[in-house]
């Protein structure tokens, strides 16, 4: 595996898409749902000939001409303004009204300061996941290591941020959920190479460092590739046959693992050899 | 002889692992924990409302979730978990009932109750109270009343009241509404009043608990709320059941089509491993949402991950020539440190999570956690003792995708 002599094309592949990503974020942010925004998303199942026009109908009868309607199937996600109980009780009841038959899913109401805490929590158990982690990985490698791995997290939020951004994907507070995850897999996946990388740097001069990661991450390429594979597969099953509300979520990790494997491979080793050098010449 | 005897413990394992998951299996599903968005139901979180003046204390809502809980089990509401969240909210979740929104309505009430005179004094409040009985009134109208019977101090105190109004309305206020204002008609000196006023028979019984139990020492404001209908809850849990055992069947016959016999172990540890996590989840009586199903999903990609480190080296040690004992020996002691720094620092992020994180985010951190721990614990002692027991029995190296 030539990783390194490549490295600066992997640098320019991983900009090319993050760069657009970071342009989306400061342009138009994240598509917030009302975990962050506050607000209530009122969830039902219609019969199947009914239309979005015709829901809107009702919503304006019901004064919420602000309301958004979404349609997935003959399934409606209305959101709306924070509603009291007694206003879901009537918006129910007008849509009863008007449609033959009005199957209730879910209805979730959020207040505005609850948005506000839940991304400062979110913020604070990354920070602390990573300050963590990075300490763990220096106590077990070494600092450069750690440094390496950091990057390559910071690389696969900012792809996972910038296509959701890019997309308007709504994010949710699972989608909280999600980066975590694709963190935890983007350490576990990066350790395992190091590991070999640690291994192999026993009496190795520094001017072999080259030849070092390019063997030690051919070594680990079979376990790299496999590992990812067997991940998604169960993620793809969810994607396909898991219900409408968790979709957003498994895709956020979908994206997140496949980044994953691939800044494991060619970004967080190039990386490491960076620092390692650099440190090395210094 | 040794190759007999292993061949027997192999028989021996696989007949013990297919009794136990027939048996286990099922029982173990139906006792898990489902969260409100598998099965249905309404979770509600409640902020207290500071009034000017006065804190809100983790005490006070201590005190406020021993009120609701007493309200809880006197009004019977069917399978309610009550916690509190942070310095001053209450999560309530309902899963049993058929119109949970009501029950928290009523749930919620502050059930401050204050007798009144004209002046707006007040004489005395419902702390003074023993007891709150609804009864039918005797008029005939089908009207139900609350009878009220104070402690000594309250009787002291509602004997000066009425002494001090005779003639006059003594105005019965609960959470500032004027309930009723009976006009006093001479001085009470025995501890008992009457809430007269329309109620249902219904509404008096669940006002008289509410008295009983005492008022709330905050107001409490709906923060947050989420309600799943049935209809969605079981469509959801349906799906991801399917999709989990489509995803679990895809990783099986991907083990067994790459690394054949190896593949063939990582699935019997798949299974072991899936009862364990279950096990756990019904032992720590831990409840199993949507999110945490992806916890679970996840966790299931780490434990074939280990399976895949274990068996890559052992093949990269058959290829520097090693016996297959020994291949198996290196493999796995060079595999380890790979598979445990790499578990860790995946739970270090699973820890802080639980510690951080609310509702669904916890639910995640819960089966991830219990995963990774699973999963190391089944690599590390099963996995090993059943790929030596292989290797007495075969020592053809194509049997291991070589």
């Amino acid at each position: 595996m030539q990783v390194i002599k490549r490295r600066k094309w992997f640098y320019v592949l991983s900009l090319i898409i993050i760069i657009p990503g970071i342009i989306s974020l400061l342009l138009q942010g994240l598509n917030l749902g009302i975990d962050f925004t506050g607000g209530s998303i009122t969830h039902i199942r219609l019969p199947s000939e009914a239309t979005i026009a015709e829901v809107r109908a009702v919503l304006d009868k019901q004064g919420l001409e602000k309301a958004e309607v979404q349609k997935s199937g003959d399934e409606f996600y209305l959101r709306t303004s924070e509603l009291t109980q007694e206003e879901t009780d009537e918006l129910m009841a007008a849509l009863k009204e008007d449609f033959s038959e009005v199957v209730f899913m879910s209805a979730e109401s959020v207040g505005a300061t609850i948005g506000g805490e839940l991304t400062r929590n979110a913020l604070l158990a990354i920070s602390i996941a990573t300050v963590l982690m990075l300490l763990y990985i220096s106590i077990r490698f070494e600092w450069t290591f750690g440094i390496a791995a950091i990057i390559g997290i910071i690389h696969n939020v900012l792809v996972v941020l910038g296509v959701f951004s890019i997309f308007q994907w709504e994010v949710s507070s699972a989608f909280i959920a999600a980066i975590l995850t694709v963190i935890g897999y983007s350490i576990n996946d990066t350790i395992v190479i190091f590991d070999r990388v640690r291994e192999n740097l026993r009496g190795t001069r520094k001017q072999d460092y080259e030849e070092l990661v390019n063997r030690s991450v051919g070594q680990t390429l079979n376990r790299s590739i496999n590992t990812v594979l067997t991940s998604v597969f169960p993620l793809i099953a969810l994607l396909i046959l898991g219900g409408s509300t968790i979709k957003l979520f498994v895709l956020a990790m979908l994206i997140g693992f496949v980044t994953g494997a691939y800044s494991s491979i060619c970004i967080a080793s190039s990386t490491w050899y960076d620092i390692k050098t650099r440190k090395a010449a210094a | 002889m040794q190759r007999n005897i292993s061949i027997a413990i192999i028989a021996a394992i696989v007949a013990l692992i297919g009794v136990i998951s027939y048996f286990v299996y099922q029982p173990l599903l139906n006792n898990v924990n489902l969260g409100l968005d598998l099965r249905g139901g309404l979770r509600v979180v409640l902020e207290a409302e500071e009034l000017e003046g006065e804190k809100v204390t983790p005490d006070t809502i201590d005190k406020a979730v021993g009120i609701l809980r007493t309200r809880v089990d006197a009004l019977g509401v069917k399978e309610t978990v009550l916690y509190p969240q942070g310095d001053k909210r209450v999560v309530i979740e309902i899963a049993g009932e058929d119109d949970p929104e009501a029950a928290v309505n009523i749930l919620k009430n502050t059930a401050q109750l204050q007798f009144m005179d004209e002046e707006g004094k007040i004489w005395l409040t419902g702390k003074n109270l023993v007891d709150a009985q609804a009864q039918m009134k005797r008029d005939g109208t089908g009207e139900a009343e609350i009878a009220l019977e104070f402690d000594k101090e309250g009787t002291k105190l509602f004997g000066e009241a009425t002494t001090a109004n005779v003639g006059k309305p003594l105005i019965i206020v609960i959470d500032d509404q004027a309930v009723s204002a009976p006009v006093v008609q001479g001085p009470i000196m025995d501890g008992h009043a009457v809430i007269t006023g329309s109620f249902t028979a219904k509404e008096a019984q669940d006002l008289a608990v509410l008295l009983r139990s005492g008022a709330l020492p905050v107001s409490f404001e709906v923060m947050e709320k989420r309600s799943v209908g049935p209809t969605l809850g079981a469509d959801s849990l349906d799906k991801s059941i399917t999709a989990g055992i489509v995803g679990l069947i895809a990783i099986l016959i991907f083990m067994i089509g790459y690394y054949r016999l190896p593949g063939l172990i990582a699935d019997i540890s798949l299974v072991i491993y899936t009862i364990l996590v279950l096990g756990t989840m019904v032992a720590l009586d831990a409840v199993l949402t949507l999110p945490g199903i992806a916890g679970i999903a996840l966790s299931i990609g780490m434990a074939v991950d280990a399976n895949v480190i274990i068996y890559e080296r052992i093949k990269e040690e058959l290829r520097l020539g090693k016996t297959l004992v020994a291949a198996i020996e290196a493999g796995f002691k060079r595999a380890f440190t790979a598979i445990f720094d790499a578990n860790i620092t995946t739970l270090i992020t699973a820890a802080v999570l639980m510690y951080f994180g609310t509702g669904p985010i916890k639910g995640f951190a819960v089966t991830l956690s219990i995963g990774i721990i699973a999963s190391l614990l089944v690599a590390l002692t099963f996995t090993r003792y059943m790929l030596v027991l292989f290797a007495n029995v075969t020592k053809n190296e194509k049997a291991y995708g070589v």
